[in-house]
Formats: C-alpha cells, structure tokens, sequence
C-alpha cells in the first residue's frame, strides 16, 4: 500500500504545473550558480555573492515602488553595486570584506526606506516576506523565458571571459605579468555574478540564491581542482539537490504539523550542508591515508 | 522628542552604539564582517524558532547566535572562512524560513526583527541590554592585546604560542553575545551597519588602535542619535537614516584619507592602511 501510495504521489508531481515550472526553473538557476559559483569561490567573493542577493532587495522593493517588475530593479541595483564594489577595493584581499560589508549596508538602509515606502503605498506587508523567501514553488510560468535569457547570458560571459578569468582567478600576478586586462575581468565577472544572482534571488528568494551559489561549487572544489570540471560537478549537484528539494517541499504537504508543505529551500540547504561536510570529511580521510602509505611506497 | 518613551530609546541606543563601535573596530580589524552580517541574519531564524515553540524570543536568539559562531569556527578549520560562514548563514535561515512555514502571519515580526523598533523598548529591556553589553565590553578588554596582534601579525602570533582558532572563537562568540543583545532592539540591519561603517571610518582618521576604537564610539553614537532624531521628525524608517549616515562617515573617512595622502608622502601610510 505505501508503495501504491508513493506512486501516486509522484504520478501527481509531474502532473503539477508549479512543480513542472519549479524544475525547469531550478534546472537554470542551478547550472548558472553552478558555473558563477565555482568562480565566486575561487575568487574569495562568497559574501560579494550572499550580499547582492540582499541589496536586490532594494532594487526590488523600490521597483515595486514605481509599478516595474521587481526583477530590473534587482538587476538594476545589482550591476551598480558591482561597479561600486570594483572601485572600492574588492580586489584587495584585506578590502573585499570591509567593500563588501559597506556596501551592503548602504543598500540594507534603501530597503529599510522602500519596504516602508511600500506599505505605506499598499498596505501589505507581505512583500517584506516575500522578497526574502521567495519561493521556488510559485514561480510564474511566464517568467521562464526572462529567466532563462538572463541565466543565458550570465553564462554567456563567463565562457567568454573563461581562460583570463581563470588566470585571473588563481593567479592576479600571473594575470598580470601576461598582460590580461585585470580590471576588465574583474567587473566583466562581478557583472555575471549580479546578473546570476539578481535571477537566483527573485526565483527562489535570498537563502537558496546563496546556498546554491557556494554551496554545490564548494562540494565540487573539494573533489577537483580543475576549474572546469569543478563547473560541471557543481552544476550537476546544483540541479540534483534543487530537484530533490522540489519534490521533498511537495511531498511535505502530507507530513505534519500543519499539512501546509515544508519550504524547498530547508531540504535543499539541509542536503548541500549534509553533503559538504560528508565530502569534506572523505576526502579528508583518504588524504589522511595516502599521506600514511607513502612512506612504506619508499 | 524627549518623553518617556523616547528616553528608552536613547538609553538602549546609546548602549548598543558604545558597544558596536567597539566590537565593531575589531570586526573590521579582523575582516570579519561576513560574519558580523551571517550572526544577526541567521540568529533571526532563532527568534523565529523560539516564536514557534512558544519560548522568549531573546533565548532562541542567544542559542542560535552562539551556536552559529561555534559552527563556523569549526568550519573554517575545513574550509575557507568566507564558505564556512555562507554555508552555515544559509543553514540557520533555511532553519527560520522552516519554522516561519510553520507558524503564519509573521510578516510584521520579520520586518520589526530585521529592522528593530527602537521606538517601541521597554523599560524593563534596558537593564539586561545593559549586563551584556558590559560583558561584550570586559571581554574585549580581557582579549584586547591578542584581538590586535593576531589580526595585525597572524604568523608572529602564532609563532609566539597565541592560538589563532581560539581568539578566532572567541572573538566570534563576542560578536555572537552582541548580536543577541542588540538584534532584539534595533533589528539585524541596524546593528550590521553600526559593526561596519564607524569603525571603518574610524581607521581612516588614525593609525592608533586606542584612538581608532574612540572615535569609531563616538561616531557609532553620533549615526544613532542623529538617525533617531531624523527618524522622530520625519517618521521615516530610522534603519534608513542609520544606513545613510553610515555611508556618509564612510565615505568622509575614504575623502579624508586621499587627502591626508596627497598631503603626505606615500611612505608615511601608516601601518593600518598598508594592511
């Protein structure tokens, strides 16, 4: 009988729309963060990452403001903080943190003002909610082709930029010395970053914006250090993770204690957070154990 | 603008403004302001927690503030610090977006935890504000020569037998303890920007650690007394006023500091800035 009852319940996952609209969306959301992300890692911008997430929202709150989709006002926002973060030093180890940190606290006090702005305009306060946990499940079908479109071209521009912004990447002298135009790069990449994020943010809300941008990259970079390879691991466990969360946050409607669906961005989290220390603590282990047979290999 | 209500306003603001200024010098010190964001963000998920299981909201702040400062501790012994910190922030909010699922209607809460309600403190809230920010403030004091050395010389530090991942922690839980004090009153945002801009603007107007973390006080007390005064006449968001001052001292310590330089030769910068 449990069986029968689990193949109806799948039977009806795919026959949902919001859930067929939420796979192909996470589906998009995952690969780009997957290919963003692995670079956002490497180049030490997790927060930079985290924080247009939040400072979309100003961009998103205001937008809502004048009667525009919430989504040019994230990307709007998103790509000037890129540009501020650039001249404010995020380049320098020592400064990306404070940039960042000023940066996202300018943008948090815009929120402040437009989310009041907001209320005091419609009288619902559920924009606040909303604009923080989107969620993955009520996703319009009619945003699929903006989303797709920006994602597209996120990517786009790191396949473009690919060899200098690994080089980059790695190594700033060596970017340097092989004359790669440094700063060009460098907000060529934080451009893709505020595109990737302003779409993550407004589909699937802040917390899974950033969990898939550092977490699945993050799993990958401990399994490879080939940039490239690192993509496609982190992509492919972006998209795996966002599925099982998908049909998790649908099952859960049965579960207690309200029969009201748990939200997709827990199990996705929860999964990524599993998965991270589990790898860590692998690969841990086996560098523990190769370093141990090496003397006996002479 | 100086009723009885608006009095608590000042009292309580007033402390978490002496007291973020101070952290918050270390904070920027030690590069570790993703922290100073992921602790409030992600202690907000504990008050959304303690609403649910029916608890006072400053205990689930407390255990998951203090909680996310050991995990990411531990975390950054595996991995970067700035991936532990993600990782673990986005675990306590998928924690508060869990149990916010659970309870219903707490759009009002969300924004009054993010934005605080300096306007609406209680008599009673400024005494225990009060005990922990003294302690934040002790403890700093007792850490004070191993917070400067292992953020300005790591490697001499180390070599000299301070334990790194120990200050590390401790440090963290400080900031976790202030978090829990101020998140209640002014909200997650307000106390980020007070941890971040003064003390940022503070490091451009001197090179003396003492002096830094004096004037990083005084103009964490300034952004608040002139943010609640603007918020009193204008009604608008007081988290408004303190973003945009932060922003300003900012950007008058970054203007100051170009012109001290032009003014200076290059090999006077100061042993602060070259960091």
């Amino acid at each position: 009988m449990a069986q029968l009852g689990s193949v109806f319940v799948i039977a009806g996952f795919f026959s949902s729309y919001p859930v067929r609209v939420a796979l192909v969306a996470g589906l998009m959301v995952a690969v780009v963060s997957g290919t963003v992300g692995t670079f956002t890692i490497i180049r030490g911008q997790s927060f930079a990452g985290h924080s247009l997430a939040d400072i979309g929202a100003a961009g998103g709150s205001a937008a809502y403001l004048v009667n525009i989709p919430a989504i040019y006002g994230f990307i709007g926002i998103n790509l000037v903080a890129g540009l501020v973060l650039e001249f404010i030093g995020i380049g320098r180890l020592r400064g990306r943190d404070l940039a960042t940190g000023i940066v996202l606290s300018a943008a948090l006090g815009l929120t402040a003002l437009f989310l009041y702005l907001d209320t005091i305009a419609s009288t619902t306060t559920n924009v606040t909610a909303s604009l923080l946990f989107g969620s993955i499940l009520t996703i319009q079908g009619s945003s699929i082709p903006i989303i797709l479109a920006v994602g597209a071209i996120a990517i786009a521009i790191v396949m473009v930029l690919y060899r200098p912004l690994v080089l980059s990447s790695i190594s700033k002298e060596l970017a340097l010395a092989k004359g790669i135009p440094e700063t060009k790069i460098a907000i060529g990449f934080l451009v893709a970053l505020a595109l990737n994020v302003s779409l993550t943010a407004i589909t699937v809300g802040a917390i899974l914006s950033t969990a898939l941008l550092v977490g699945p990259a993050a799993i990958a970079l401990k399994l490879t250090r080939r940039t490239g390879r690192a993509i496609l691991i982190a992509s492919a466990i972006g998209v795996i993770v966002t599925w099982i969360g998908i049909y998790l946050s649908y099952d859960s409607y049965y579960w207690p204690p309200h029969n009201h669906g748990w939200p997709a961005s827990f199990f996705v989290v929860a999964i990524i957070f599993a998965l991270f220390v589990t790898v860590d603590t692998i690969v841990r282990m086996r560098r523990k154990y190769l370093v141990g047979k090496r003397p006996a290999k002479g | 603008m100086f009723s009885a209500f608006m009095l608590n306003a000042w009292e309580i603001s007033s402390i978490v403004a002496v007291v973020s200024g101070v952290v918050g010098f270390f904070v920027v010190q030690r590069a570790n302001a993703f922290a100073a964001h992921a602790l409030p963000n992600g202690a907000f998920a504990g008050a959304a927690a303690a609403s649910y299981l029916g608890v006072s909201a400053v205990i689930g702040l407390s255990v998951f503030s203090l909680a996310g400062a050991l995990a990411i501790a531990g975390l950054s012994r595996r991995t970067r610090s700035d991936v532990a910190t993600a990782l673990v922030m986005v675990l306590m909010l998928s924690l508060g977006s869990l149990f916010l699922s659970f309870s219903s209607g707490y759009a009002q809460q969300i924004y009054s935890l993010l934005f605080g309600e300096v306007f609406g403190i209680s008599r009673s809230e400024i005494l225990p504000t009060f005990v922990v920010s003294l302690f934040c403030l002790i403890a700093v004091l007792f850490l004070y020569r191993q917070l400067i050395y292992t953020s300005v010389v790591p490697e001499a530090a180390q070599a000299k037998g301070v334990k790194l991942a120990f200050v590390d922690l401790m440090f963290l839980l400080i900031l976790a303890l202030t978090t829990t004090m101020a998140v209640p009153v002014i909200g997650t945002v307000l106390i980020f920007t007070l941890l971040i801009s003064p003390a940022a603007a503070a490091r451009s107007f001197t090179s003396k650690v003492p002096v830094a973390i004096m004037i990083s006080v005084s103009l964490a007390l300034i952004t608040v007394w002139v943010s609640i005064a603007l918020s009193y006449w204008t009604n608008y968001p007081v988290g408004f006023f303190v973003g945009a001052c932060g922003a300003a001292i900012y950007a008058s310590g970054r203007i100051y500091r170009s012109i001290q330089s032009k003014n200076l030769n290059f090999g006077e910068a100061n042993s602060l800035h070259a960091l």
